[in-house]
């Protein structure tokens, strides 16, 4: 029984009321779902959607707890990766499961044929890569590759199984619009070949440009199949959050005030060999100002994010400066106590604990800065539990965090409450200087907008804030002003009205205009 | 034979059981599992090849039992960490302390009794060549086979697809997992390799190196194994140029003590563990290379998410 006899339409691949149960909790519920030979089906849907888990168990990699799938006419039990890819189903995951010790060859050998020779799948690997347009060394190691030459293997290996459906999961999130434009050129390739891709996003533009179906999930349920074409985007938004997302509002922002966080021809070396160095960053945030500096993941975000919180000082006073005082080698907390606030990348393990309660989270962050109200017995340190509680509850309302129970575990809530929560705790405050590093990543679009809402209320009070983001459109929404940061380099600091996408995206790559700096010493 | 050969074969004798430990380990480590109990699978494999060899009265026997002894020994710390998920440093460590309890036991009857060395084969040719031939083709075995295993080592983890799927299990369980290997029964089989290799180093210990059988012969060799698998940053010839430094400046600080040199005997002792951490640090300086080839995975316990 082939494909081959079958009209053209019936579907490559059907879904029929597929469940995921994880103890009571149904991550996916009755799912059906169906995709065509040569379309480009989206997978829309928020974090915590379902759409991850669905495609899991399409790819083996999770087991359904009922329903069916059928490939080709036939129902099939998919209960490892390798059958999927027999099948013919490839997939390129959101969080790349490569191998960063490996090479690029060693990394694709692993999934093929253990018949063929590393030496003919490097050369395979190499022409395919170019054939589609995404050029590839095969003998790098992965650890020295950007994000997006990584995101290259993972297609290039799915590519090499010749596939007829391919998964990719999110896979514009790590990349520059124009390594997007080129990516969106592959897909259209493989639906001219007659291959189906099924493709996972929650950015409505791009399901708008190039699928041709799309299914949304919303809880684990469908909530709606429609051609994305024929729907507009906030038809599309409410279908995938079930009501309308408050838009973030920048007007009214006060005029631009006094510099209060500065760096100064900043420098750092790479701490560890994948690290990047910070190369004479120049920077002026203004009371009033939300600076956001955008860039592709990897290049410089984090440890700039380091140098400017004093997670870790560098070796110069005077590079860095907090309302004119120079900190450059003072730790965190001394910046705290200048009136600083630092919202690191990582919710888990790095801004919070999770398997401490809020107000111990509090704590931790604030002990230093709010010493007095939160910790009493003089020497002895002792925490003022009631306090620190109240203040956790005010905190909570401030920022809508919905929880479960009084004071919860942090890692109890779901990242975009938990992340409420974080931001909120610097928010608490008034911090005259907020430093915000991914402020949204992984968050559901709700949560998202309360986030990006109080960060430019706070610039509007007159605060300066800092955000570092990979997400234009956040960048878009919050910021006055906008500077690219490009392996370890800074570009000029651009008013936001000046800048469009494809310059941010030139910005990226490290393309500054020759006659940059000339241009901007006229504007000032 | 010049006093200068005689001191290169008790410097081959003293390394070659250093080798063999440290090459099983460094394929254990390679798989992401961090095995403490080198030295308690090496006393076992002493004591179970000398007993073998006792009672057959073949130290071929003896080897083979000093290999399953290991191998055996290392199943029950698998089935502890991988099956039962238990904390692999802690489970490492009472592996070290139940063998050296164990073979006590098992060998108290044997102490004293004086033992079958292992044979020399001697290659026709090759050991007439003046000065190597003697030290290279004229030994026993198990030091041909632990040259044998840290070249087949290398050819495995570098060459092969099977040595490519432990390195990649190893490097991160949950992307091997998802690309469908199977990454308990890949730690399995590099526990249990890592074990035979303990335990064939202990049989060195009891039919070559001192043929005979004492509580706790093994003596730290199983803790300085584990230390030269870190140092050699995982690779295996570096685990060759690291046990034979270590045993020829622990052969000539005896002779240095026996010859009376005016310094004190406790810096001599301590003379072989300095020049081993110094030498291997120095080929190790290169970070990147460092990083590239440390197990990522290293010492976490793999559940998968079903």
């Amino acid at each position: 029984m082939s494909a081959e006899g079958e009209p053209a339409n019936s579907p490559l691949l059907a879904v029929g009321q597929l469940t995921k149960l994880f103890g009571t909790f149904a991550a996916c519920d009755g799912i059906n779902l169906d995709i065509r030979p040569g379309e480009i089906h989206a997978l829309l849907g928020e974090n915590g959607a379902g759409k991850s888990t669905l495609v899991k168990m399409l790819f083996g990699v999770l087991a359904p707890t009922s329903g069916e799938i059928i490939w080709q006419g036939q129902a099939v039990r998919i209960n490892s990766p390798s059958t999927a890819r027999k099948l013919g189903i490839g997939m390129v995951f959101q969080h790349f499961s490569l191998f960063e010790a490996l090479t690029v060859a060693e990394n694709i050998a692993l999934s093929m044929n253990p018949g063929v020779s590393l030496s003919r799948i490097a050369k395979e690997a190499s022409d395919l890569s170019h054939a589609y347009g995404l050029p590839l060394d095969p003998n790098a190691h992965v650890a020295d590759l950007s994000v997006g030459e990584r995101q290259r293997i993972e297609i290039v290996r799915a590519l090499l199984q010749n596939p007829k459906l391919i998964i990719l999961d999110e896979p514009t999130s790590v990349l520059t619009p124009q390594e997007a434009d080129r990516l969106f050129e592959t897909l259209n390739k493989l639906k001219a070949e007659g291959r189906s891709v099924l493709y996972i996003s929650h950015r409505l533009e791009e399901v708008q440009r190039i699928c041709d179906r799309a299914t949304v999930l919303r809880h684990g349920k469908v909530t709606g199949a429609c051609d994305p074409r024929k729907e507009t985007p906030s038809s599309l938004a409410r279908m995938m959050v079930g009501s309308d997302v408050a838009h973030v509002s920048a007007e009214g922002t006060s005029a631009k005030g006094a510099v209060k966080l500065e760096a100064r021809h900043l420098s750092a070396s790479a701490r560890t060999p994948f690290a990047v160095s910070l190369k004479n960053i120049c920077l002026k945030v203004h009371a009033g100002e939300v600076l956001a500096i955008a860039g592709v993941a990897g290049n410089g975000q984090g440890e700039l994010f380091d140098a400017l919180s004093g997670e870790y000082p560098v070796a110069n006073d005077d590079v860095i400066l907090i309302a004119d005082k120079p900190v450059g080698t003072r730790g965190i907390n001394a910046r705290r106590l200048m009136g600083a606030g630092f919202v690191p990348e990582e919710r888990h393990g790095h801004a919070a604990v999770s398997a401490l309660s809020l107000s111990d989270n509090l704590v931790l962050a604030r002990s230093q800065s709010d010493r007095r109200a939160f910790l009493g017995g003089g020497v002895l340190g002792l925490i003022r539990q009631d306090a620190v509680k109240m203040a956790a509850k005010r905190i909570s309302e401030a920022m809508d965090v919905r929880k479960s129970g009084e004071n919860p575990p942090a890692g109890s809530l779901s990242g975009g409450n938990l992340q409420k929560f974080i931001v909120g705790r610097e928010l608490d405050r008034q911090p005259t200087v907020l430093i915000v590093n991914q402020p949204t990543w992984g968050v559901d679009a709700g949560a998202a907008s309360r986030i990006r809402q109080a960060l430019v209320d706070l610039a509007k009070s007159g605060s300066a804030v800092l955000v570092i983001s990979q997400d234009l459109d956040e960048i878009f929404e919050v910021a006055t002003e906008i500077a690219v940061i490009s392996e370890g380099r800074l570009s000029d600091i651009y008013p936001a009205s000046d800048l469009s996408r494809e310059k941010i995206g030139l910005l990226m790559g490290g393309m500054y205009g020759k006659t940059g700096t000339a241009e901007t010493a006229h504007a000032h | 034979m010049g006093i200068f050969e005689a001191i290169l074969l008790t410097v081959i004798t003293a390394a070659t059981p250093l080798v063999l430990a440290a090459i099983g380990e460094l394929v254990t480590e390679r798989s992401g599992v961090l095995n403490l109990g080198v030295e308690g699978m090496m006393v076992m494999g002493a004591a179970c090849a000398f007993i073998a060899t006792q009672q057959t009265g073949s130290p071929y026997v003896g080897i083979l039992a000093g290999i399953a002894s290991g191998a055996l020994f290392s199943l029950l710390f698998g089935f502890l960490t991988l099956t039962l998920v238990a904390n692999q440093v802690a489970t490492g460590l009472a592996l070290t302390i139940l063998g050296l309890g164990v073979s006590g036991m098992i060998g108290e009857s044997y102490v004293g009794q004086s033992g079958i060395k292992l044979p020399q084969i001697v290659f026709p040719i090759l050991s007439d060549i003046p000065f190597l031939g003697p030290l290279l083709f004229r030994q026993d075995l198990i030091f041909y086979l632990s040259i044998a295993l840290v070249a087949g080592v290398h050819w495995f983890l570098f060459r092969s697809r099977a040595g490519l799927k432990l390195r990649s299990v190893g490097d991160s369980h949950s992307s091997a997992h998802a690309l469908g290997i199977n990454v308990i029964r890949t730690r399995y089989l590099a526990v249990m390799f890592g074990g035979a290799c303990a335990g064939l180093a202990g049989a060195q210990l009891s039919l070559v190196y001192t043929p005979q059988w004492a509580e706790n012969m093994s003596a730290g060799r199983g803790w300085i194994a584990l230390a030269l698998v870190v140092f050699a940053s995982w690779r295996p010839w570096r685990i060759v140029a690291g046990g034979y430094l270590f045993g020829a400046v622990s052969i000539s600080q005896l002779y240095a003590q026996a010859f009376g040199i005016g310094i004190p005997s406790q810096f001599l002792s301590a003379l072989p563990y300095l020049a081993t951490i110094v030498v291997l640090i120095l080929i190790s300086h290169n970070r990147r290379m460092t990083l590239i080839n440390t197990p990522a995975a290293l010492g976490k316990a793999f559940v998968p998410d079903r």
